[in-house]
């Protein structure tokens, strides 16, 4: 393969004969570890936002190290798309080279924080999601993927219990915090959807021998999880009128374009810099 | 030199954060050998995949190793077997409640969804009361949590079990 190729439609490239099937495993699994990835490192830098700003400070510190848990899983997995790609691209090349079409994280990671609930909103759906999709990669027969999952699976069930927590305290707390939340769940929901999708990617790979988790698989363990602590904060699962899509196939909101500079600035002004 | 004496240099190397624990009390050294054509070849797990201290310890155990001597080396760092606190040693408990950070439980099943939130309390290093109060789940390192003792009134981290 050759840098550039995560970028490329894989379905077309199949369809006219370009590419033989291992290649096809080779880029299929690529692009599923670098979606993985992607959706880790922009929620990172997303999370990271709130240093400084959260309501107290031991929130300062909550986020500042989910959002440490959220980089180390990104820099194994990027590094390891990077590995399969075989052009020569690393962890630092995929985070900071890239530019916004080319990143395959769903949209749900790049919004906006919004107020602290709207965060925790986010962090309940991501978090429970990321619960489940480790949960299965524990039985991946890829062992990279199946060793990250087996790390990662106990430090997302911390991150999934502290928005739990606050999802409960904010829900079934004063009218303001209960009507608060349910505005932020009702602001992320439509993003829920998209995780959910079962791309074309994840859906190669989870056939037998099982590679990949198909995300489709993980829903009902997650409903039934969120639903519960919906229900226990005294809030309502939203029914949005819209969704998102397109994050996998590189196609973004706005919000990636502005959050692409603070995250790459650094590094594209000082090429090679280290500390 | 011999893979015990190697293993005696690397392992007495001290986590930068938590300066009273070795790695060999933490439980990161995994492995230490020399493979057939001399070099030696150290392995560590992180404790957590994004803690910065990896990364700092993988060049300490590198520099105490040079310079023992060694020249031929390789540090690898494996992420499976995924680290457990249960590998902290009984010394490393102790070390950890002489220098007022609670250590690590008994781990315990992730939440359920229909049992959220139950802990059990943490024993204040100061005075040894398990009279303490949960004040964050997230401290000063990804490997601590933050409790206040409700008898002597100190705060106190606490090594999360995992």
């Amino acid at each position: 393969m050759t840098a550039g190729t995560l970028s490329q439609p894989l379905a077309g490239a199949i369809d006219r004969g370009d590419i033989d099937r291992a290649e096809v495993d080779q880029i299929a699994l690529a692009t599923y570890v670098l979606g993985l990835g992607d959706d880790a490192l922009i929620l990172a830098q997303r999370l990271g936002e709130w240093i400084t700003r959260a309501p107290q400070i031991e929130e300062d510190i909550a986020l500042g190290n989910i959002a440490l848990d959220l980089l180390g899983q990104a820099r194994t997995l990027l590094s390891y798309a990077g590995e399969i790609e075989g052009a020569g691209r690393d962890e630092d090349d995929l985070a900071y080279l890239r530019d916004e079409r080319e990143f395959r994280n769903v949209h749900l990671v790049e919004i906006e924080n919004g107020d602290f609930a709207v965060t925790m909103a986010r962090q309940l759906i991501f978090s429970g999601y990321q619960y489940e999709l480790y949960t299965a990669l524990l039985t991946s027969t890829d062992p990279t993927l199946s060793a990250l999952a087996a790390k990662a699976v106990k430090e997302v069930a911390y991150h999934r219990d502290h928005a739990t927590q606050w999802v409960l305290r904010l829900g079934d707390g004063t009218a303001e915090s209960h009507h608060r939340m349910q505005a932020a769940l009702d602001r992320v929901w439509p993003y829920v959807e998209e995780i959910f999708d079962t791309a074309d990617t994840a859906n190669l790979l989870a056939a037998p021998p099982g590679i990949a988790a198909d995300p489709a698989g993980l829903r009902p363990a997650w409903s039934g999880y969120v639903e519960n602590v919906i229900a226990a904060a005294t809030l309502v699962v939203p029914k949005p009128t819209w969704r998102s899509r397109g994050g996998r196939a590189g196609y973004h909101s706005e919000n990636l374009g502005h959050l692409l500079p603070d995250m790459q600035n650094l590094h594209r002004s000082h090429p090679g810099a280290r500390w | 030199m011999t893979v015990a004496q190697l293993r005696e240099i690397a392992g007495t190397v001290t986590d930068p954060e938590i300066p009273v624990l070795t790695v060999h009390d933490l439980g990161i050294l995994r492995d230490v050998r020399v493979t057939a054509d001399g070099t030696v070849e150290v392995t560590l797990t992180p404790t957590y995949t994004g803690c910065p201290a990896t990364a700092v310890i993988a060049g300490d155990v590198e520099t105490a190793l040079r310079t023992a001597g060694v020249t031929r080396l390789r540090i690898r760092t494996v992420l499976s077997p995924a680290w457990t606190t249960d590998w902290m040693s009984h010394d490393g408990h102790r070390k950890l409640r002489e220098y007022g950070i609670a250590p690590p439980g008994a781990r315990q099943p992730a939440c359920s969804g229909r049992s959220i939130g139950l802990i059990l309390s943490a024993r204040c290093p100061r005075c040894g009361s398990t009279d303490t109060r949960e004040i964050s789940r997230f401290g000063s390192t990804p490997c601590k949590s933050l409790w206040s003792c409700l008898s002597c009134a100190e705060p106190f981290d606490s090594f999360k079990a995992i």
